[in-house]
């Protein structure tokens, strides 16, 4: 076992289920890592990722139980060799979770919580610990590395935090880092940022890692080989560039192919007189109005977009730019300060309690997280009779043979009617979540985000349902995602939201080359790809003229982050809106000719 | 939940939950069939001889006044169990429902109820319910209103935290942009989450009426005589304790093992996934 800097054979971790009898999460499972390489856990949720990746720090959650035999350095799991695995936790195995925020104290400065670890097991002393912290902050492309650490946790962004983990599970120089999905919780633009830190980081430092991820973009980027997992056992482990150019096994080529979603063949809507919902010049907020009808947080300035019957429209954005905002004030959840939604030309109150149930029926609005967005209380079938009766008024024999078509709709066998929601998987719920605005019989559905807590080949088949839906029963969506790749799947126009305002929309296949809005190329050029020399492909951010700036409600709110902001211009007066020959239109002073040169 | 489920989960109970069940089914059975299988009127002079021991005739012996302490015990558990019962829900009717109300309704109503409870939970139970019994007297239907009352705004806060953590989640805005009015929000959508938490808190209540109601008729204050709850009958004997009367000690041991069978069974049900 020379060569192995980790070696785990024959790894089983099992669970006693509630009747009783074993069950392994683990099964099986055999790999080994040379020193300075980084291998990838890849597989969808449930397949047993994190449990691996305990189990090298000799960690099982409770009631699991680990046998096989772990190698980590001089570590073994059950001591056999100089250490065990657990007594090597958060020096020599160090661990970055997914949540950055969650593990920092937010009443502590961050670098005594950064080089807390190497205090703690003694590697070194304090002043050469800050050194260190600070060359880490260096090489994870933290801005201000010799002051960003006199900060506290509530004064950095999430993709910060995250990178000041990687630092803090480097400080001890351990043998083993491993990475628990560390970006999945974070936008793509900062994704980026945050994969290139980790991987100069990992490259200068040498560090042998472990990469949990479900995502094969991510990891093609990050990782020497890839081990695919499916329900707890190994289904193929190989090179990375092998794994993505000949996968060997057929599990692995159902993940490659649910990474790049197609285009759902869709019907090519009519182009009508009359929209059937329009949103005009939205403004919204939180919190209370003052005086002149502005919310104590404004979140949207002025929106507006229309969406045709049976047509899909997009709305992407980052996290925090106001998309479920827009899904909230059409829905009347949130009633707008300025502007106006109006279905089928009729305006709509802009509060629940005055809309008509027949108006209320027409909008139906379906959340991204299942889980929480069906009653665990209740079983499918009263879910969905419920809203039966409320529209409809169905009664009787007819509410269980209209649930049964329902989820036959959805593709669900119809004895789940009777199952209660958490006895569900994800996928199944997130159908019956769609079910449950189907019954409505509604003209148009607010998707928030609902393939966006799903694995990829689940997401596939969601999105292969909505298109199918689309066409058979001639419903329009208001499709709310932050993943570009997936609002393309299934829209046919896609509206870029920016901290709540609009800077560009047009139809899909404007979007598939420039000219854009510089944060639409950003976003675009932040997803990334299923090749290996993605990310050393993406040009770092540039420099940005404007980085001192902090944004303002009356110039371009790209301005603080856009690489190709004009001085004199952008500064000073708001951006106007500009008509592209290819029919998109783009918030930005630049002309088009400009942002077609700029990115070409 | 039919009987077939309640039985399957009565025997997925730890062992700690088993006994307090049998203990709190004990003392249901008690309380429905005591005063008919009392040996004698719980009022009657049957024995000569005042703190008797146990005897053939007297199994608890007698107390002060030489009545049977059994057949006063099989009678007063009536009160006890059947008073703190009635108390308890209406305590949980009234906070649970002013909790729903506050969690649907505009956010004026929570603050002005959320004030007021605030207010009220701040006055000793014991000392409010005392100054209310004084008041008012304590006839039992007023007895029973006042205990009541006292541990409304107990129930109020726990039923409220956890109804507004509810009333915030997805599926009911769902519910609320469906158009569904505030009845069905409360009643269909939240009150069924908050169940199981729910009862935990109104076990522990109930605990705590028997307490109060024990303690109430201890100080004098509780049922008059010749009603007597388990509490009474350890005041009434309280000249026994010197020497050690069963007299005391059976309705002492009673409040003992009623209480702590409840609160076994509390904690097993509620920890479990039993459903
Ligand atoms: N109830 C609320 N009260 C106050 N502020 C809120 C509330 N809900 C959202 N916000 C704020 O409004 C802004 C926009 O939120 P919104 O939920 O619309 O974003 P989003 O684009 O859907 O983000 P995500 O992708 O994370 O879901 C955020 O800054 C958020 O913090
Ligand atoms: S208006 Fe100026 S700052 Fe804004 S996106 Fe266009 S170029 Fe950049
Ligand atoms: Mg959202």
């Amino acid at each position: 076992m020379a060569a192995a800097h980790v070696d785990v054979r024959n790894l089983c971790v099992t669970v006693r289920t509630p009747d009783g009898s074993p069950l392994h999460i683990v099964d099986d499972v055999s790999f080994s890592i040379a020193r300075g390489e980084v291998l990838a856990l890849i597989g969808e949720s449930g397949s047993g990722k994190t449990t691996i990746a305990l189990s090298l720090m000799g960690y099982a959650r409770s009631g699991a139980s680990i046998s096989g035999d772990i190698t980590v350095g001089d570590a073994t799991l059950d001591g056999s060799g100089k250490a065990t695995l657990a007594a090597q936790r958060g020096h020599r195995i160090t661990y970055v979770a997914q949540s950055a925020a969650a593990a920092f104290n937010p009443s502590r400065r961050v670098i005594e919580q950064v080089i807390e670890p190497a205090l703690i097991h003694g590697t070194a002393t304090a002043v050469e610990a800050r050194r260190h912290a600070v060359e880490l902050f260096e090489a994870l492309a933290l801005p201000d590395p010799a002051t960003i650490g006199t900060r506290y946790p509530h004064e950095l962004s999430g993709g910060q935090l995250q990178r000041l983990m990687a630092a803090m599970a480097l400080i001890t120089r351990p043998d083993l880092v491993i990475f628990d999905e560390p970006t999945t919780a974070l936008d793509v633009t900062t994704q980026v940022e945050v994969l290139q830190a980790f991987r100069k980081v990992v490259r200068e430092q040498g560090a042998t890692g472990v990469y949990v991820s479900h995502d094969l973009a991510v990891v093609a980027q990050m990782a020497d080989q890839i081990l695919v997992l499916n329900r707890g056992s190994v289904r193929e482990q190989n090179a990375v560039r092998a794994v993505l150019e000949a996968p060997a096994d057929d599990y692995t080529k159902t993940l490659l192919a649910a990474a790049r979603p197609v285009i759902k063949a869709a019907v090519p809507v009519a182009a009508v007189g009359k929209p059937l919902l329009s949103i005009e010049g939205i403004h919204a907020g939180y919190g209370p109005v003052d005086r002149h009808g502005r919310a104590a947080h404004p979140v949207l300035t002025d929106v507006s977009l229309q969406i045709g019957r049976g047509a899909a429209v997009g709305v992407i954005g980052e996290s925090g730019s106001g998309k479920s905002t827009v899904a909230r004030v059409v829905a009347g959840l949130l009633a707008p300060t300025a502007g106006a939604v109006s279905l089928d030309g009729q305006p709509l109150a802009a509060s629940l309690k005055d809309r008509s149930r027949e108006e209320l029926r027409r909008i139906q609005i379906v959340f991204q997280n299942a889980d929480v967005a069906l009653n665990p209380a209740h079983s499918v079938g009263e879910i969905l009779g419920r809203v039966l009766r409320f529209y409809h008024g169905t009664s009787g024999a007819a509410v269980n043979s209209r649930v049964a078509e329902l989820l036959d709709l959805i593709k669900l066998p119809a004895t789940i009617a009777d199952r209660r929601c958490d006895e569900l998987s994800g996928g199944q719920k997130q159908r019956v979540n769609l079910a449950r605005a189907l019954a409505a019989q509604p003209d148009v559905i607010l998707c928030d985000e609902v393939t966006s807590a799903l694995d990829t080949v689940v997401r596939e088949a969601i999105l292969e349902l909505l298109a199918e839906l689309r066409r058979d029963l001639g419903v329009a969506y208001l499709f709310i995602s932050h993943d570009i790749a997936t609002v393309k799947a299934l829209c046919d126009e896609i509206v870029v939201l920016y901290k709540g305002t609009r800077v560009e929309s047009g139809l899909r296949n404007t979007y598939a080359t420039p000219p854009f809005h510089p944060y639409t190329d950003l976003l675009i050029s932040s997803v990334p790809e299923l090749r290996t020399d993605w990310l050393s492909g993406v040009g770092s951010q540039g420099k940005v003229p404007f980085a001192h700036l902090s944004e303002s409600p009356d110039l371009c709110r790209f301005l603080p982050r856009c690489p190709v902001a004009i001085a004199g211009r952008c500064d000073v007066f708001p951006p106007p809106f500009r008509t592209m020959t290819a029919g998109n239109a783009v918030l930005c002073h630049r002309t088009e000719a400009e942002l077609a040169g700029e990115f070409a | 939940m039919n009987v077939g489920s309640i039985i399957r989960g009565a025997r997925r109970l730890p062992l700690s939950g088993k006994i307090g069940l049998a203990l709190v089914i004990f003392w249901i059975v008690v309380a429905i069939v005591g005063p008919f299988i009392a040996p004698y009127p719980p009022g009657s002079f049957a024995n000569e001889e005042v703190f008797a021991g146990s005897s053939s005739e007297f199994w608890l012996g007698s107390d002060f006044l030489g009545r049977d302490v059994l057949s006063r015990l099989l009678s007063g558990a009536r009160f006890t169990v059947g008073l703190s019962a009635i108390a308890v829900t209406i305590a949980a009717c009234l906070g649970t429902g002013l909790a729903l109300t506050a969690a649907v309704g505009p956010r004026w109503g929570d603050e002005l109820l959320s004030r007021s409870m605030d207010t009220l939970i701040s006055i000793p139970s014991k000392i409010f319910a005392l100054v209310l019994v004084a008041a008012f007297g304590s006839s039992i239907v007023l007895l029973t209103l006042i205990i009541a009352i006292t541990y409304v705004p107990g129930n109020f806060r726990i039923a409220r935290s956890l109804a507004v953590g509810l009333a915030r989640l997805d599926y009911v805005e769902v519910a609320r942009a469906r158009g569904e009015g505030r009845l069905h929000l409360a009643l269909v959508e939240v009150l069924p989450n908050m169940i199981k938490p729910l009862f935990a808190d109104i076990g522990l209540r109930f605990v705590f009426i028997v307490l109060l109601l024990s303690g109430l008729s201890f100080l004098g204050l509780g049922l008059q005589p010749p009603d007597a709850d388990l509490g009474s009958l350890v005041r009434e004997n309280t000249s026994g304790l010197a020497e050690g009367a069963l007299a005391i000690i059976a309705p002492a041991v009673a409040i003992a093992s009623l209480t702590v069978g409840v609160n076994l069974l509390i904690d097993a049900a509620t920890q479990g996934k039993a459903h």
